[in-house]
């Protein structure tokens, strides 16, 4: 079977509020931005398009309906998946394993700045029975879990707020970002206090925009660039959806997933075959969880080692050089993709002066509260 | 590309049922398949889930919520959502998980609950318009069905009391459904003498809101023999979107329908549908919607499924039985979950599983789904 590369990328700037745009029009500027970087006419040489969206996060009651005409769909296969950015490019994934498609572009994106009840709606993803009614800003969620990793682990308030200064600083090197800051630990650590343990700091602010990513099977990706990155593995899974079975102190979603990336891309050492990360930081101490469940580093070592400046930009093991969700924004669902995006850049070498070395990078991704879902995708210059 | 079978369906009563959960149902239609192709879940190594708008459920993230009733837990567990489009879409989705090799056998459940929607799921359909241009208009699905079905009556002179026939047809081949919601003996006098919704739409043109669930299970060609010895190919797949803009394009022919047919075709290497289908599942959420499906499906030509209609020709026994289940208007409308109405027909017709509705030599047969802004299809063609 072919193997698949990722042969173009786009994405517009990463911002806390874009009035002067519609969601139509960042789509718009990813995709054409995408399909210049690839050298492909998506009228003529894409196959099949796929966006990455959730109805509620858009404001429409079947949002399939508004994505096929801005990034040039019209009268093409295209279809809504319901996962993060990620799970989008696992099925151009499977499609061009098929041999169906040869060349496949992956859309999403995020203008959460419409939004105005974020509360509200993430509670609408409560159980409807047994959990919404408590009620609450959902976020307790995440205080509660990360009183249960630190308690677990023996990680500190202090080793998360090293994942807030290190991610927003790294993203200081990053055009893109939105939420760059030269900040202290103390700093972090007198930040208001949000959802205990969870402080302001700890939590990435939402962002609006849009990332489009390019694959193709081999034989075109060669046509078309001398610089592919290709798809070694991809995988995906969920925990149970129910908050009170699950073992709050790990990812078990990341485990699955990552295992079965790591066993396509036939890695048996994750850490020593893999040469930087972009996981998961929403919250801080999510970082810490999926740096572990990714098998990045021994369980319960990633809040010692984030503060050793292990994961730093000029560290052992660089994790989030792009400055992650904390630094960039959380991009809801195209929170993944953002994260894929700067994987890309990496191995191909166009990260300007965020450049890191390696041939093998890996981005993990997790939908959100109360979600326990989320992918892995491990990428390499070397197929 | 490796060869996909189909190994087992289940689906579950479609009708209103405010006591069972979308999870419960899931479980049930899940349940199902896997007793017919005698699996346990251990067996399933990824869940496809298909379920439509959110707000019909009123569960944000519904595929996270539906995740363990389908079986999803701990899990490579994906939702896809093209609409009315989803009942042959996730099934396609299934196939491409194993068809890639990234799995062996993939189960694709669709759900939807519909009565939950009060007080009438017409009020989810008001937010699916485009906020700007259409909906201060305040428009509602009825209406612009209502304009194709008119452009379509008009373009090649089609009489009301054509069209109702396909409803009689449909209605009375329910009967025979284990799971319908609304079988029924009806002339086409009752159809013309039904409440009138938005002229030329009356209420017995249309498909019952319904609630329920549907499940189908594929696996990959060398995982087949020790499974099943009857099991059902997939031989063709495709799927189509067309613009947003429904007002910019003529409603008389459906474009994308052809375009997906076209391609699922061109794979399964059929150059005369009429003639290599033996059974055809076209989606039917309004009477006319099968003729035009059937012309989008290139399975006549264009004005002429009135004709085969009233010829008998799509009758059970006739050379091309159409909608053998009793589709959308006799067994129900649970938008994605009517892929049991439609892809699992189609497996259990060619598998020699539809007992009383078991069609006469089937071999090939094709499904489809409609479904956004009449903008939307997905098809699919099978082999026994």
């Amino acid at each position: 079977m072919t193997r698949v590369a990722i042969v173009g990328a786009g994405c517009t700037d990463f911002r806390s509020i874009t009035p002067e745009v519609s969601w139509k029009e960042i789509m718009y500027k990813a995709a054409s931005r995408a399909y210049h970087d690839a050298g492909v006419d998506p009228r003529r040489d894409v196959n099949s398009f796929i966006t990455c969206a959730e109805d509620y996060w858009e404001g429409f009651s079947i949002f399939d309906e508004f994505t096929p005409d801005q990034v040039g769909a019209v009268l093409r296969p295209m279809i809504t998946t319901c996962g993060d950015g990620i799970y989008g490019l696992a099925n151009a994934f499977m499609q061009i394993k098929t041999g169906l498609m040869d060349v496949v572009a992956v859309e999403s994106h995020s203008k959460i700045s419409d939004l105005i009840t974020y509360r509200d709606v993430v509670l609408f993803a409560f159980d409807p029975v047994y959990n919404r009614p408590l009620g609450g800003h959902p976020y307790y969620i995440g205080g509660l879990e990360m009183r249960k990793y630190l308690q677990k682990t023996g990680a500190t308030e202090e080793d998360c707020a090293h994942v807030v200064v290190k991610n927003k600083k790294n993203a200081m090197k990053n055009p893109m970002a939105g939420h760059e800051a030269d900040l202290t630990v103390d700093q972090v650590m007198k930040s208001q206090p949000m959802f205990e343990p969870l402080k302001k700091l700890d939590i990435a602010p939402l962002s609006d925009g849009a990332v489009v990513l390019v694959l193709a099977c081999e034989e075109k990706a060669r046509e078309i660039t001398d610089n592919p990155v290709w798809i070694r593995g991809v995988g995906w899974a969920s925990d149970t959806c129910w908050l009170e079975q699950r073992q709050w102190w790990r990812a078990v979603y990341t485990e699955i997933a990552s295992k079965n990336a790591y066993k396509m891309a036939r890695i048996s050492y994750p850490r020593k075959e893999i040469d930087f990360a972009e996981v998961d930081d929403k919250f801080s101490y999510k970082e810490l969880q999926h740096i572990e469940a990714a098998q990045l580093c021994p369980p319960g070592q990633a809040g010692r080692l984030v503060s050793e400046g292990y994961f730093d930009a000029d560290g052992a093991f660089p994790v989030n050089r792009s400055g992650g969700s904390l630094g960039c924004g959380n991009l809801i669902d195209a929170s993944g993709l953002q994260r894929a995006l700067e994987v890309v850049l990496q191995l191909r070498g166009e990260a300007g002066s965020r450049q890191l070395d390696g041939e093998t990078g890996v981005a993990v991704s997790w939908r959100g509260v109360p979600t326990a879902s989320g992918a892995s995708i491990v990428l390499g210059v070397d197929p | 590309m490796r060869h996909v079978a189909c190994i087992g369906a289940g689906m579950t009563m479609f009708s209103r049922r405010l006591k069972e959960t979308g999870k419960e149902m899931c479980f049930e239609a899940a349940r199902m398949a896997l007793d017919e192709a005698g699996l346990e879940l251990s067996d399933i190594d990824t869940v496809v889930c298909g379920s439509a708008p959110d707000a019909f459920d009123g569960i944000h993230m519904k595929g996270e919520n539906l995740l363990d009733g389908c079986g999803g837990a701990k899990k490579p567990y994906m939702r896809v959502f093209t609409g009315g489009g989803t009942g042959v879409l996730a099934p396609i989705a299934g196939w491409w998980h194993v068809a890639s090799g990234v799995s062996d056998v993939c189960m694709v459940i669709c759900e939807e609950k519909m009565s939950s929607c009060f007080p009438h799921p017409q009020s989810a359909f008001a937010h699916i318009w485009d906020p700007i241009l259409e909906r201060p208009l305040q428009p509602n699905l009825v209406w612009i069905f209502a304009m194709e079905m008119n452009r379509y009556m008009q373009v090649h002179n089609i009489s009301k009391e054509d069209i109702a026939l396909v409803s009689v047809k449909n209605k009375g081949n329910a009967l025979d459904h284990p799971s319908a919601q609304l079988a029924a003996k009806i002339t086409v006098d009752d159809v013309l003498n039904s409440e009138v919704m938005a002229w030329p739409v009356q209420r017995l043109d249309i498909s019952p809101p319904s609630d329920g669930a549907a499940a189908l299970i594929f696996a990959a060609e060398d995982k087949v023999g020790p499974i099943t010895d009857n099991p059902v190919w997939v031989e063709g797949v495709g799927w189509c979107i067309d613009s947003t803009m429904w007002t910019n394009r003529d409603l008389y022919f459906p474009q994308y329908v052809a375009r997906a047919a076209k391609m699922a075709y061109r794979m399964a290497g059929i150059h005369n549908p009429f003639k290599e289908i033996d059974v055809a599942e076209p989606y039917d959420p309004f009477d006319y919607k099968e003729l035009h499906h059937m012309e989008g499906l290139l399975l006549c030509k264009k004005g002429e499924a009135a004709t085969l209609t009233k010829e008998g020709v799509t009758q059970r026994d006739g050379d091309l039985p159409t909608c053998p289940s009793g589709g959308l208007l006799g067994v129900g409308n649970p938008i994605a979950a009517t892929m049991g109405v439609k892809a699992c027909e189609i497996y259990w017709q060619l598998a020699g599983k539809a007992e009383k509705r078991q069609v006469a030599d089937a071999r090939t047969g094709v499904c489809q789904a409609w479904g956004d802004l009449m903008q939307y299809s997905s098809v699919m063609v099978m082999r026994s």
